[in-house]
């Protein structure tokens, strides 16, 4: 009964999302208010109704309703409650469910908030939502139904993935798709604009808070994915270039990028037909991130759904969104004015510079993922693309960038001075020589470029500390001034100090890790002691443990550092009986940002165990820029600017030019 | 084999979950120069059973198999181009991370850096070509025109 209710909910959500695609469109053309009003009810009436199919599959998970195929192929009576819940994404169809909610959730948003949208291009942006809607809801009732019903239903699911039943599968997967799916609003925002044929800088402030957010979430779903890796898959790896983690990545460039030139184009009133391209280039990524993973065309691990039926339905949404979207870009961009020039050495320089590294970057790893699948079809030719490619192509292009990042805010509009700005970095450069310098000696013998990309990262986190610096003037006026000025700064210059410094701290982690991470690999029986960095690693004693839906051996480690006891780890592994297999679970001791890391291998026959260890110094400053940056994001998302100073109705025309 | 989870679309959906994580402990070479080249080594080379996953990753039998094969390359004491030559010659050019310069693949590595350079290139043409339309339009797309100074002299309320 549930299942058929969320059944039928989805096929309503997909009628709804139908409606949704054209009458708004049709009242904009005739500009017939009430036609385009549809657009806002169908927005909101869907979301009720897809809502209400995720809560369906939501219940039949938590009831453990073995007679829906897919509850018995991802889940299991014994499951605690958490992964029964996680579970409703952690599989192919669950996971495209959640896609169109959280696509029907930002429809609904623009719907409830977009009030003071002209009517018509509120229209058109959610006939666009309603457009991408429908094509995955037919995707979703044709190739992958999560409520199909068995006829046999058996007495006990298949269980989920173990190394799935983790918080981070409660954490990852919907923040990614908040972003992956957040800049369908760019989108459809830049598709709209092109077919009213106008578009100006108050376009740019709508569309930069959906950017922002879309942004935020991708930013710390991308950070959270790559810690989760870091301690669920037992050898302290964080990133490793996987097409998938690629086709997430490619995203968040572009909507960097976005995020930047749009900034331009909100400030200027410039670069308009880039960031309607990037706007589109963006999402087109999303999609191909989407047809990725979902298609199984890279037959790795994660593209389980390799049904090609799958895969060409996909292939076919994403030639016609991104060949769509282009190519009325390219019918309509040059009706696009441009507008607001500038000098090669301003803000705006910088920014373009900006995104002429980031979409380079975002090139790279476009290339580098597709190339091996494009030689296979075309050659037949097979060759591997891995990190050390990237690490080669994709790290250089982060110099130049970063050197540049502390330039662009000091810049000033229109026409900057690089000679003034150069010397209010001076203190920024300096501290930046001195780390360099620092590391250097103390690490003598070491790697060479690891202190100066200290030193790079150092410049970074300077720069964003003298444009608050320097926008207060805190040695040049009285504290008590200074620090008045401090809290009347806009929250979006603090933002981008923020993220900015993100960049660096991230920056030091990745740089830490890479270069003076240490290992131990070995095979201890009780007793042994592992000596590592300084610091010693006892196995105290081995203990077999029942869990709810798992046996697990755990190992007992003291650590010691100089003869004082310090902490204690305890690493396991764990078999899980409903699917055969097991998982190592890590155990992470941290002092300060750096981490030792233990992890358990086989057992020998003598009762020794294999184990390895590292310690990563500085390791959580991977994770912590990140954190730092989505921060920046959601402290500029509160920019009064975004809050209250979007354009009001009376401002804008209601009764807009037809799209002529 | 599920080193990937790293993640991402984090429906991520292993196939099998493994146990054991790479190099093990008998595997590794008594000198530790010689042990180190050959961790640098499987760094590079694929997994060719797994998915885009070095061997040195890998816990897969036929990774264990080529780490030792590069072990023993090392010990009887060939250079690391040779043990790379010798793995290409016998797996093809599929077991290499990083793919050698040679035809198929002069654009993968020439295409990132024609992006940016043309990218460069044609911001340069952009920005010469609409600084030189605007010198003929108007005096200097820079500087305020008398009507603009009239203006802002009124907003900001004039001369003192």
């Amino acid at each position: 009964m549930i299942a058929e209710a969320g059944h039928y909910a989805l096929v309503l959500a997909l009628a709804l999302a139908l409606i949704q695609s054209t009458v708004p469109i049709l009242g904009a053309r005739w500009r017939d208010p009430a036609l385009m009003n549809v657009a806002r009810s169908t927005a909101l009436a869907q979301l009720l109704f897809v809502g209400l199919s995720f809560a369906a599959l939501t219940t039949l998970y938590i009831t453990s309703d073995f007679s829906v195929a897919n509850v018995v192929e991802n889940s299991h009576s014994a499951k605690p409650l958490l992964y029964k819940i996680t579970g409703v994404w952690g599989n192919h169809e669950g996971s495209m469910l959640l896609w169109v909610s959280i696509l029907a959730l930002f429809g609904g948003l623009v719907a409830a908030f977009g009030n003071n949208l002209p009517l018509s291009l509120r229209a058109n942006v959610l006939a666009v939502q309603g457009w991408i809607a429908s094509a995955f809801y037919l995707f979703i009732l044709m190739t992958s139904n999560p409520f199909l019903r068995l006829a046999n239903p058996p007495l006990e699911g298949r269980d989920l993935n173990p190394v799935l039943q983790d918080i981070g599968l409660a954490i990852h997967p919907p923040m990614l798709y908040l972003g992956y799916v957040g800049f369908s609003i760019s989108f459809s925002f830049a598709v709209a604009a092109l077919m009213e044929g106008r578009i100006d800088a108050a376009w740019a402030r709508w569309v930069r808070p959906w950017t922002l957010v879309a942004w935020v979430f991708l930013t710390l779903g991308i950070a959270m994915g790559s810690y989760w890796a870091y301690y669920e898959l037992g050898w302290g790896g964080w990133w490793f270039w996987d097409p998938v983690e690629n086709a997430s990545l490619m995203p968040w460039l572009a909507g960097t990028a976005l995020l930047h030139s749009a900034v331009v184009m909100e400030k200027r009133n410039a670069l308009k037909v880039w960031t309607i391209l990037l706007a589109i280039l963006t999402f087109s990524l999303s999609l191909l991130g989407t047809f990725l993973v979902r298609s199984g065309v890279l037959t790795s691990v994660h593209a389980f759904a390799t049904d090609p039926t799958r895969g060409v339905f996909i292939l076919m949404i994403l030639c016609f969104f991104i060949g769509g979207s282009l190519t009325l870009y390219m019918w309509r961009a040059s009706a696009l004015k441009q507008g607001g020039l500038f000098a090669p050495i301003s803000r705006e320089g910088a920014l373009v510079l900006n995104n002429l590294f980031l979409t380079t970057a975002c090139a790279t790893v476009f290339i580098g993922t597709l190339y091996p699948l494009a030689l296979e079809v075309i050659t037949g030719d097979k060759i591997s693309v891995g990190a050390p490619f990237f690490n080669l192509t994709f790290g250089p292009l982060f110099v130049p960038l970063l050197l540049a990042v502390p330039f662009g805010p000091l810049l000033a509009w229109k026409r900057g001075d690089l000679a003034g700005v150069a010397q209010r970095l001076m203190a920024a450069g300096i501290a930046a020589l001195l780390a360099t310098g620092m590391v250097w000696a103390w690490t003598t013998g070491g790697a060479a470029l690891a202190p100066l990309a200290i030193g790079l990262a150092v410049f970074v986190i300077g720069g964003a500390i003298t444009d608050i610096v320097e926008r207060i003037s805190l040695f040049r006026s009285p504290f008590a001034t200074a620090m008045r000025r401090a809290c009347g700064l806009p929250r979006s210059t603090w933002g981008t100090a923020f993220a900015h410094a993100g960049v660096g701290v991230a920056l030091i982690g990745i740089v830490c890790e890479t270069t003076w991470n240490s290992e131990y690999i070995g095979t201890l029986k009780p007793n042994d002691v592992a000596k590592l960095a300084g610091y010693e690693l006892k196995l105290d004693d081995v203990t077999q443990l029942q869990g709810q839906n798992f046996r697990e051996m755990l190992a007992k480690f003291a650590i010691n550092r100089g003869g004082e006891k310090i902490g204690e780890l305890t690493p396991s592994k764990r078999n899980f009986t409903a699917r055969q297999s097991s998982t190592t679970e890590a155990a992470l001791l941290s002092r300060g940002f750096s981490q030792l890391y233990i992890s358990l291998g086989e057992t020998a026959a003598d009762g020794g165990i294999a184990v390895r260890m590292y310690h990563k110094p500085m390791v959580l400053l991977i994770w912590f820029g990140p954190i730092l940056m989505a921060f920046g994001g959601v402290l500029s998302l509160s920019d009064r600017r975004l809050r209250v100073g979007a354009p009001k109705p009376a401002k804008v025309p209601r009764a807009l030019q037809a799209a002529e | 084999m599920n080193r990937v989870l790293s993640s991402l679309v984090a429906i991520a959906l292993i196939i099998g979950a493994s146990t054991a994580c790479a190099v093990q402990p008998d595997e590794i070479m008594a000198n530790p120069v010689l042990e180190s080249r050959a961790r640098e080594l499987s760094r590079e080379l694929r997994c060719m059973v797994c998915q885009n996953q070095s061997i040195d990753d890998s816990d897969a039998p036929l990774a264990r198999d080529l780490r030792l094969l590069v072990r023993e390359r090392i010990a009887s004491g060939e250079s690391n181009s040779q043990v790379i030559e010798f793995l290409v010659a016998r797996y093809g050019d599929f077991v290499l991370l990083r793919p050698r310069l040679i035809g198929v693949t002069l654009l993968l590595w020439f295409l990132p850096p024609l992006v940016l350079s043309g990218g460069g290139l044609a911001l340069w043409l952009n920005s010469r070509r609409r600084l030189r339309s605007s010198d003929h339009s108007s005096p200097d797309p820079l500087e305020l025109s008398e009507e603009e100074k009239a203006r802002l002299e009124r907003l900001i309320g004039g001369p003192a």
